[in-house]
């Protein structure tokens, strides 16, 4: 049986915080797809111009530099506002940027703008006169939005959201860089205490493709109800 | 305008933290980035074309094992494989005795290694999409001509699946140039490297980081402009005709 | 309600002004480990060291409660200007890059820095000449990364580690030629750890001033004068009434 020289407890805490930082950067970038998505398709040029820049910026840059600027400058940035704000109000507040929400934050901000790209094009693929056919019927947006557009648009997102998940999830071992207590760190610092990097990497390796499978198998369970009535797909 | 050109000054004088030497950090980090990049990428390619035919045989002995390599290699974070290979080396024991220890003593060449094996699993699994997806007339005329099926791998099939894989090319292209940023995780000062050491010595988050951040940006744009340059040459006998 | 509004802001902004030199009760003290012996955490898992020990009689001094906050290094003066602890007490060496950001309590302790290299190596003194081509590892950040870069980055090649474990591991892999870091961590790490197999290289480095001189300090936020007072009054009495010399002997007993 594999020896784990105690650090069993400590990797298994690991492998939830690896979770739990790619289940909610997750529905961030979900959010913040969706709204980007939404922006590049509205009517209104600086909108659009905006979610423009903002996905080509973010696809530009390494994720572990914007997380270093995020982790390292936001800080400073918020430290900036909630000093002025006990200077001048003796508000005694302040946001304690740790190290989990800045993994979320920038995790999930840079999956924002590619999911904003795929729900951009699945948005498109929405006949257009279904939407109208939902409007005639007298749908508020809301509605139209979330009977039709939703719905449909899920069918072609969903191999595009599948792809962002598996990038997303490998993406997270970064944090280990910024001082996250993830599952990589502890198997690094597991490998240079004991000097057997192979003892705890290999299986870490092996979690991360676990997931990886179980979520590949998921997927194709989804794909198959959002394919409900176009046969064969 | 004295004003601006003052401010400027100020700007300048008053400016610690971009000095020459800061510089020359920056610099021997783009140099080290790209060195890192264009070979692992120039390695990469050159082990993926026959793992990618490999990939597309009928034979299952030789498939699988390949299909398990690029499973592997895109399944785990690139992360985990570097560690693997940076501490993995130093415990075979006698190694430091070797030829090749002066090599991975350094750690450019274990994050060349490691680089190497993922792209070429990435790149392994776009070429061999693009074999698979020849169109099934151009197999028949090869065929119609009594080509061999090395002939026609040579004449045919990869040439096309070359030009169908260069768009996906050009993104995992730019996909190992943010990789390679955890190069510095390793002691490397490749640019994320020089960024992280005036970070620490100047605590200046936001010059340090943004700045490499636009030195990347643009490094992205020169390779997604390289590449439609050459799709539109590559591909132009696939535009219609005016 | 509006006139309401207006007239307690205007109260807390008054306040405010009075409000600047904040009493603490509780310190939150921010601390890279490990760092044996000046932080580090024994088999039972307990936080411990000279730092820790010194901290935590300060506060009992002062009358304050000490919480101890683990930081990298390399975020440990963001995370003290971010108000996620209120001091880092951390073997921060004094100096005038950091004062420019923080406030510095009076010096606690001077240890001097020293050159660790494999036992058997080649270098026997420190110098451009015997130092040219060889690999040297270094704390990213600290004093001594910054003493040799600016002294020997031309003729050497500098490796930079976010942690003193990191730096220990590429020694023994001999990735590294050299590593200077603190006297008395390397001692624990390398001498104390791998009897024989290390050595140190050359004298002591306590100079020039620039980057050594002051000794290792407490670190403050710039406003926070009044509790960095405090906290030097309280080192005064533990001076005066042994309790320091007994918590030097504690940790450095045997020199």
């Amino acid at each position: 049986m594999l020896d784990l020289h105690g650090y069993g407890p400590r990797l298994l805490e690991g492998a939830g915080v690896t979770l739990q930082l790619a289940v909610l950067s997750l529905a961030l970038a979900i959010l913040l797809g969706l709204l980007t998505a939404s922006a590049r398709m509205s009517r209104h040029w600086p909108l659009r111009q905006l979610a423009t820049l903002y996905t080509t910026l973010i696809r530009g840059v390494p994720d572990l530099v914007l997380m270093m600027l995020l982790f390292f400058g936001g800080q400073m940035a918020l430290n900036v506002v909630t000093d002025a704000l006990y200077d001048r109000f003796g508000v005694d507040w302040y946001v304690n940027l740790n190290a989990f929400a800045a993994g979320v934050i920038t995790i999930g901000f840079i999956f924002g703008a590619y999911m904003g790209e795929t729900f951009r094009g699945a948005f498109m693929a929405v006949e257009h006169g279904q939407i109208e056919a939902g409007k005639a019927y007298g749908m508020t947006p809301w509605l139209v939005f979330r009977r039709i557009r939703f719905p449909q648009m899920m069918r072609h997102a969903l191999p595009g959201l599948s792809n962002n998940w598996m990038v997303l999830l490998k993406t997270t071992a970064l944090v280990s860089v910024i001082g996250l207590s993830d599952m990589v760190r502890v198997a690094a610092e597991a490998s240079r205490a004991t000097h057997e990097p192979f003892t705890f990497l290999i299986p870490v390796a092996a979690v991360y493709l676990l997931i990886a499978s179980v979520s590949e198998w998921l997927f194709a369970r989804l794909q198959k109800r959002y394919n409900v009535g176009f046969g064969g797909h | 305008m004295p004003d601006i050109s003052l401010w400027f000054q100020e700007l300048l004088a008053g400016n610690v933290i971009f000095t020459p030497t800061t510089l020359g950090y920056y610099w021997d980090g783009l140099v080290t980035t790209v060195q890192l990049v264009f070979l692992s990428l120039v390695a990469g390619l050159v082990l993926a074309v026959p793992l990618a035919i490999g990939r597309s045989s009928r034979h299952r002995w030789i498939s699988l094992p390949i299909y398990l390599y690029t499973y592997v290699f895109r399944g785990t974070p690139l992360l985990i494989q570097l560690y693997i290979i940076y501490y993995g080396v130093v415990f075979f024991d006698g190694i430091q005795q070797t030829f090749l220890w002066p090599l991975l003593r350094e750690a450019f060449y274990p994050a060349l290694i490691a680089f190497t094996l993922n792209t070429a699993a990435y790149t392994t699994e776009i070429f061999r999409g693009a074999i698979k997806a020849t169109p099934r007339g151009e197999i028949e005329a090869a065929r119609a001509y009594g080509m061999s099926d090395a002939l026609m791998m040579r004449r045919i099939i990869l040439p096309s699946a070359f030009r169908r894989a260069l768009p996906a090319y050009g993104n995992e292209v730019i996909f190992m140039l943010h990789a390679s940023a955890i190069a510095s995780v390793v002691t490397l000062m490749d640019l994320t490297g020089a960024a992280r050491f005036v970070y620490a010595r100047f605590y200046a988050p936001f010059e340090a980081f943004l700045f490499v951040a636009a030195i990347y940006l643009c490094l992205t744009f020169s390779i997604l402009y390289f590449f439609r340059w050459l799709e539109k040459r590559l591909l132009a006998h696939l535009r219609p005709q005016g | 309600m509006k006139k309401l509004l207006t007239v307690s802001i205007l109260g807390v902004a008054m306040a405010a002004g009075t409000a600047q030199a904040r009493d603490y009760d509780h310190v939150r003290i921010g601390v890279d480990v490990p760092y044996e012996p000046m932080e580090y955490r024994g088999a039972d898992g307990e936080l411990t060291g000279f730092d820790i020990d010194l901290g935590n009689a300060l506060c009992a001094e002062i009358g304050v409660t000490c919480e101890w906050i683990e930081q990298e290094w390399d975020g440990i003066i963001p995370g003290l200007l971010a108000r996620n602890y209120d001091a880092i007490m951390s073997s921060m060496s004094i100096n005038e890059e950091r004062r420019q950001t923080v406030l510095f309590s009076d010096s606690y302790i001077t240890i001097p820095g020293a050159w660790f290299a494999p036992a058997g190596s080649e270098i026997e003194e420190i110098s451009e000449e015997t130092l040219t081509d060889k690999s040297i590892g270094v704390q990213r950040g600290t004093t001594f990364d910054s003493y040799v870069t600016d002294n020997y980055s031309g003729v050497a090649s500098i490796s930079r580690y976010s942690t003193a474990d990191d730096m220990v591991l590429d020694l023994q892999a001999q990735r590294l030629d050299i590593v200077f870091l603190e006297f008395i961590v390397g001692q624990a790490t390398l001498l104390d750890a791998h009897e024989d197999q290390f050595q140190v290289v050359g004298e002591m480095v306590s100079e020039p001033e620039e980057y050594f001189g002051e000794g290792f300090g407490i670190a403050f936020r710039q406003r926070d004068t009044a509790l960095a007072e405090r906290f030097n009054e309280a080192l005064a009495t533990l001076k005066e009434d042994g309790t320091y010399d007994e918590i030097y002997q504690r940790y450095f007993g045997d020199e």
